[in-house]
């Protein structure tokens, strides 16, 4: 290729040509997803205080930049090179690494807010973002908090309360009826009254235990039977829950943003369906589900319910939205969400930057009319977790590689971590908000792919290979989802991209070609000269490079070599998914063939800490007989508990952890007989 | 030589047909030899040596070479026992129990001796041994490395002395070429006895786990002699010579996994000590800075960080071959890359034991900084050390003769060196890092440096004695020495540096240190505190 014939220090100069062309552009971009032109003539906040860390500090801190007002990051000691405290004007140690004694410590983070005079405080979302003590508090001290005021946060902040006050003020609550009911005839009526189809379970319960489902009125006699035998003998209390059976459940939320003067507004609908345990995993706005009179029933009654307590600043009307398009209220979120840029990129507005306009006391400049839905935008949440277990349990490690696919055009990724970081057990493992715009779904779908394949991240286990299969997944991409997704389309959990013939053809090729390059150039030894590698099936790429942009067959496709050695065993990363590719000469192959396989560990007998955490509970002693799935131990990680089972009857050998200890990835617990 | 002396004596026309017939009995006899000698010992011992997972001498022969580059000396050589039936047709294999030849490794020169335990358990003859020998004498005239694959029994017994002879010849050849062309040995099944000895002289020692065996003694003797019941694995297995007794260098899984790795090892060597570090073509770019590097040593200086990600991080495309990986893990050793060129790392690590120094890190640091030395490898130190270990056990280990041959191997060594100081540097220990005192070329330090003669606790303990206060004056003493200022004031550290900058300064300090020359005063040899 041409790169063969140019001298090292033109290839350099090239090289510099190609970043000095991205990062403007990169900045365009950015630029791009806010409309809203900045009005510096109106006077906002000297300073304001970021109770917050990571990607969220660091987007907080971003429109203060751009509003002209100076930044207070707060952090933990283990936080102290922090992105956001390196981007913050001033920054003030609040603690230890815990987020109880840091990053929840109230009275600390008054400390800081006396002695940086900081005039306004902004929380982010998690931590102290929804707590009505923290909001008096600031209050009393004339200090500005950018959210609700406490008011609404209270009353939202409850979930009965919430509920209540949504019913008043006309917004749709799932119907339901919680009681002592008498005959399955009353139970009927009760039934044809919501309307079909219906759940029914003792209400003494919890969650979905004991939970019968009717679709008409032979069920519904069938279910109240079982319910109240259930209710009675196991619960001792007659009282029955029938409600309202949402099927195929999608979770809509409305953007509403209202001011101090009783205007609001309804920012359009963000589409969280796929979750993992109640999380959020890809979001996307708009929904592919509504219609224009629904989006707009529902903006609507979100903003009614914002009239109703008085709320300013951004909030979320979360809803579940049925199979036949019916909606109904859950709970309001009185924070910024974790998802709002993909809001900020279809409509431009940046809503950072009307929140604290709001917090001052302005009113808000849009009317309803004005809020456009400009393309699409889509959210994936790159977390710091293994895929491969529950669809995420949570990783730690430095990351000690790491790129962002930044240099793309219509990608904006939100992070408050790099090169370098540690990811630690403390804090929640994102890495970060990857957010790719399009005019059409697809468009942005497609880009999506692109960003997750340029995406380099070493040092932690990362999700980008279920991230990837979900946003190329059939039933995805033509929008068919429920917050079921993930478990009906993996019943059997994620195992990654499945190979088909012809892409393993490529996966294999790609190797191979990897594999000979490498060979070569261990043959140009005393060579002085720097070149680039070429090879007419593969395009350009370096072996010292992550990312190896291949064009197999006319097909362009970004691979990324995550490692490779000396006995021809190669990593790559193809399609979201790593594979470990092996490539031998026909001679070693052969020869291969003589080796005896090595028996691997017998791991039903030990038990090892999937992922890092600390040791909550020890449930067993040495001595002790377990049956199969009896817990064995507790382990904590990142908020989560994850409770660890024997997987076969056995007497227990020996217990290699005790209660409050931290543990590593791998590290032995338990072994049993 | 009877048939070419045959010649001039016969007369032409009987001899003429005689000559031909001969010589189609000779080619005939050539031919049925060189079958003979690429089966070994027979097929039926080659499938038995597949069935223990192992390849035989000549397949591993051919897949540790580039292909049809191998030139084998010595195939009709046989054994001259005539002792025990020995003498018989049946009991002679042509060659004999070893392949030797020489080959290229990605089209470098390489002698190698591969022994095969299909013929007589690849016990070694005097025949054996010669065949060693006339390799080695070639190697080193022409200045190129010798590969040993040891698969072998022990001594030919039938020969008796002849077979020790054979082994010291052997043993005498490894002490010369030491420190000429390197010499590495691959234990691809036992290696017992006096035999161990010549892996044991030779730079590098490798093994296949499960398959390879190196002790003195086998386990019937130890139990005879000292009553310990012990297995040839724990023994003499590749775990417990690369994480106990330190005798071997590293192991593979297996055979392929093994001259696959040995390959790739090959390219970090220079062909002799006459030849320069080799350069490979190099991809990353040399002045590609390293921003992680920023935020890798912690901020309480009691926490611990991983060594191996500076390495990697800084050396060309994270590739470094480290020796030693299991033992003694508070140093750090092996071979990487910088802009293409061959460089050693030594480096201490925080992660294990403080990464202070003892008696297993001096002595496995000290021989791989000889190592580079004799072969004109640049080495590249990143010193992180508390101190030498106390206590009993050190000290009654000799702690002070073995931690000499470490500055012995500093200090003595004239290829360029590069220190960089990432953070603590206290004590002895200092001085014995490759400091500036022992004629470092270029000293760096980061700014998480900390050059003193101990820790702030302990030096205040000294200084102000019975004073009260210790606290303020502790903080007095971080003040003044925990930082990289008292070395670089005085020129003890060349600069101190952006730990991002570290790989590109490097980079360009190995260009202009190409060219050093320095020598030591005449000598003998010098005399290292064995």
């Amino acid at each position: 290729m041409a790169s063969h014939g140019l001298s090292p220090s033109l290839n350099r100069l090239l090289l510099a040509l190609k970043y000095a062309t991205f990062q403007p552009r990169c900045c365009a971009v950015h630029k791009a997803h806010y409309s809203t032109v900045y009005n510096g003539n109106e006077k906002t906040f000297d300073k304001i205080l970021i109770a917050n860390r990571g990607e969220i500090a660091c987007r907080v801190i971003k429109t203060c930049k751009k509003m002209g007002i100076q930044t207070v990051a707060v952090h933990s000691d283990v936080d102290s090179s922090a992105v956001h405290v390196k981007m913050a004007d001033e920054a003030v140690c609040v603690g230890p690494a815990p987020t109880s004694k840091s990053y929840l410590n109230m009275d600390a983070i008054m400390d800081a807010i006396r002695s940086t005079g900081a005039q306004a405080v902004h929380p982010g979302y998690g931590f102290l973002s929804e707590n009505k003590e923290f909001a008096k508090r600031l209050a009393a001290e004339g200090v500005t908090f950018i959210g609700p005021d406490t008011h609404a946060i209270q009353a939202m902040g409850d979930k009965i309360e919430s509920k209540l006050i949504a019913k008043a003020a006309k917004v749709n609550t799932i119907p339901g009826f919680d009681g002592v009911v008498k005959t399955a005839e009353e139970a009927v009526k009760i039934a044809q009254d919501i309307g079909y189809p219906v759940m029914i379970k003792a209400s003494a319960g919890g969650g979905g235990k004991g939970m019968r489902i009717a679709w008409n009125n032979e069920e519904t006699r069938e279910g109240f039977r079982f319910s109240s035998q259930e209710a009675a003998s196991s619960f001792g209390d007659d009282r029955l829950l029938i409600e309202k059976y949402i099927d195929n459940p999608r979770h809509i939320e409305i953007q509403v943003l209202a001011d101090k003067h009783g205007n609001a507004l309804w920012l359009n609908e963000r589409e969280c369906s796929i979750q993992r345990r109640n999380q959020k995993v890809v979001e996307e706005a708009p929904s592919t589900f509504l219609d224009p009179s629904t989006r707009r029933a529902m903006g609507e009654q979100a903003v009614q319910l914002a009239k109703a307590v008085q709320y300013s600043s951004a909030g979320t009307v979360e809803f579940l939205v049925d199979s036949k398009k019916n909606f109904y209220f859950l709970e309001m979120n009185t924070r910024l969400q974790v998802e709002h840029p993909i809001t900020e990129c279809i409509t431009g507005l940046d809503l950072v930057e009307q929140m604290i306009r709001v917090a001052k006391g302005y009113k808000l400049h849009h009317k309803q009319e004005d809020i456009p839905i400009n393309g699409w935008a889509i959210e994936s949440r790159v977390y710091a977790e293994d895929p491969y277990k529950s669809f995420g349990l949570p990783s730690i490690g430095r990351l000690s590689q790491y790129q962002e696919p930044v240099n793309l055009c219509n990608v904006r990724v939100d992070s408050g971590i790099q090169e370098g970081s540690d990811i630690s057990i403390y804090y929640d493992p994102m890495i970060s908000k990857l957010v790719t715009y399009g005019a059409t779904r697809a468009e942005a779908l497609s880009k999506m792919e692109d960003a997750l394949d340029n995406y380099v991240i070493r040092g932690v286990t990362h999700n980008i290979p279920l991230l990837r299969e979900i946003i190329t997944h059939p039933r995805f991409i033509s929008g068919d989802i429920s917050t079921n997704f993930l478990p009906e389309v993996y019943p059997d959990g994620f195992k990654g991209h499945q190979l088909e013939a012809s892409t393993r053809r490529e996966l294999l090729a790609s190797a191979a070609a990897l594999h000979v390059a490498s060979q070569l150039r261990s043959q140009r030894i005393l060579v002085l000269y720097i070149r680039m590698f070429s090879l007419e099936v593969c395009g350009q790429w370096s072996l010292a490079s992550p990312l190896l942009p291949l064009t197999i067959n006319n097909t362009h496709r970004m691979l990324q070599s995550l490692s490779r050695d000396a006995s021809g065993e190669i990593v790559l990363q193809y399609l979201g998914t790593s594979f470990k590719v092996r490539v031998l000469s026909k001679l070693a192959a052969e020869l291969n063939s003589y080796m005896p396989e090595k028996v691997p560990e017998d791991t039903t007998s030990i038990l090892r800490s999937p992922m890092p955490g600390t040791v909550v509970a020890v449930s067993v002693k040495a001595g002790d007989t377990v049956a199969e799935g009896q817990e064995i131990c507790v382990i904590e990680a990142m908020k989560m508990q994850n409770s660890l089972t024997a997987v076969r009857q056995a007497k227990v050998k020996s217990v290699h952890c005790k209660a409050g200890e931290t543990v590593g990835e791998g590290d032995l617990l338990v072994e049993l007989e | 030589h009877p048939v070419v002396a045959a010649l001039p004596q016969s007369s032409s026309q009987r001899d003429c047909r005689w000559y031909s017939v001969s010589n189609l009995s000779v080619k005939e006899r050539i031919e049925k030899k060189r079958k003979a000698a690429l089966l070994g010992g027979g097929q039926k011992r080659i499938d038995a040596q597949h069935k223990k997972g192992k390849l035989t001498a000549r397949e591993r022969v051919e897949l540790l070479l580039d292909p049809e580059s191998f030139v084998e000396s010595d195939m009709f050589l046989e054994h001259r026992c005539s002792d025990f039936g020995m003498e018989q047709d049946k009991n002679k294999f042509p060659g004999d129990s070893v392949v030797t030849g020489r080959g290229r490794i990605n089209g470098r020169l390489v002698y190698v001796f591969s022994q095969d335990f299909t013929v007589f358990g690849g016990s070694l003859s005097g025949a054996h041994a010669q065949k060693i020998c006339k390799i080695m004498d070639q190697a080193m005239t022409v200045g190129a490395p010798v590969i040993g694959l040891n698969d072998s029994g022990g001594a030919r017994i039938q020969e008796g002395v002849e077979s020790l002879a054979g082994y010291a010849d052997i043993f005498l050849r490894n002490v010369l070429a030491s420190g000429v062309v390197p010499q590495i040995s691959l234990i691809m099944g036992p290696c017992a006895g006096g035999a161990v000895y010549s892996p044991a002289l030779t730079d590098f020692t490798f093994m296949v786990k499960d398959t390879s065996y190196l002790f003195i003694t086998g386990p019937d003797v130890v139990k005879s002699v000292t009553n310990e019941d012990v297995t040839q694995e724990e023994l003499g297995g590749a775990k417990t010579h690369t994480t106990v007794s330190g005798v071997a260098h590293r192991a593979f899984e297996n055979d392929v996994e093994a001259l696959l790795n040995l390959r790739e090892f090959f390219n970090f060597l220079p062909l002799s000590n006459q030849d320069p570090a080799p350069i490979r073509e190099c991809h990353d770019p040399n002045d590609r800075l390293v921003p992680a590097l920023d935020t890798i040593v912690p901020f309480e200086s009691t926490k611990a960080y991983d060594m191996l990600d500076i390495v990697h991080a800084i050396v060309d495309e994270r590739d470094f071959f480290e020796i030693m990986p299991n033992y003694a893990k508070n140093i750090v050793v092996g071979f990487a890359r910088m802009n293409g060129r061959t460089v050693g790392i030594v480096g201490n690590q925080p992660k294990v034991a403080s990464g202070c120094l003892d008696i297993n890190s001096s002595v496995k640091g000290a021989r791989f900084v000889r190592f580079c030395d004799a072969f004109n490898i640049p080495i590249i130190t990143f010193v992180d050390v508390p101190g030498f270990l106390p206590g009993t056990a050190q000290e009654y280990g000799g702690i002070i003769r073995h931690g000499a041959k470490l500055l012995y191997a500093f200090a003595e060594a004239t290829v360029p060196k590069i220190t960089v100081i990432t953070r603590k540097a206290y004590g002895g220990a200092y001085d014995v890092m490759s400091s500036k005192h022992l004629r470092g070329d270029v000293n760096y330090a980061w700014p998480t440096a900390e050059v003193a003669v101990m820790g702030a606790k302990g030096a205040v303990q000294i200084i102000f004695r019975g004073k009260e206060n210790q606290a303020e004056a502790e903080a007095e003493y971080v003040d003044k020495f925990a930082n990289p200022f008292p070395a670089a004031v005085r020129g003890f550290v060349d600069d101190i540096i952006e730990p991002s900058t570290t790989r590109k300064k490097i980079c360009r300090d190995l260009e202009v240190l190409a060219s050093k020359k320095q020598v030591n005063p005449w000598k003998k040899h010098a005399n290292i505190p064995l």
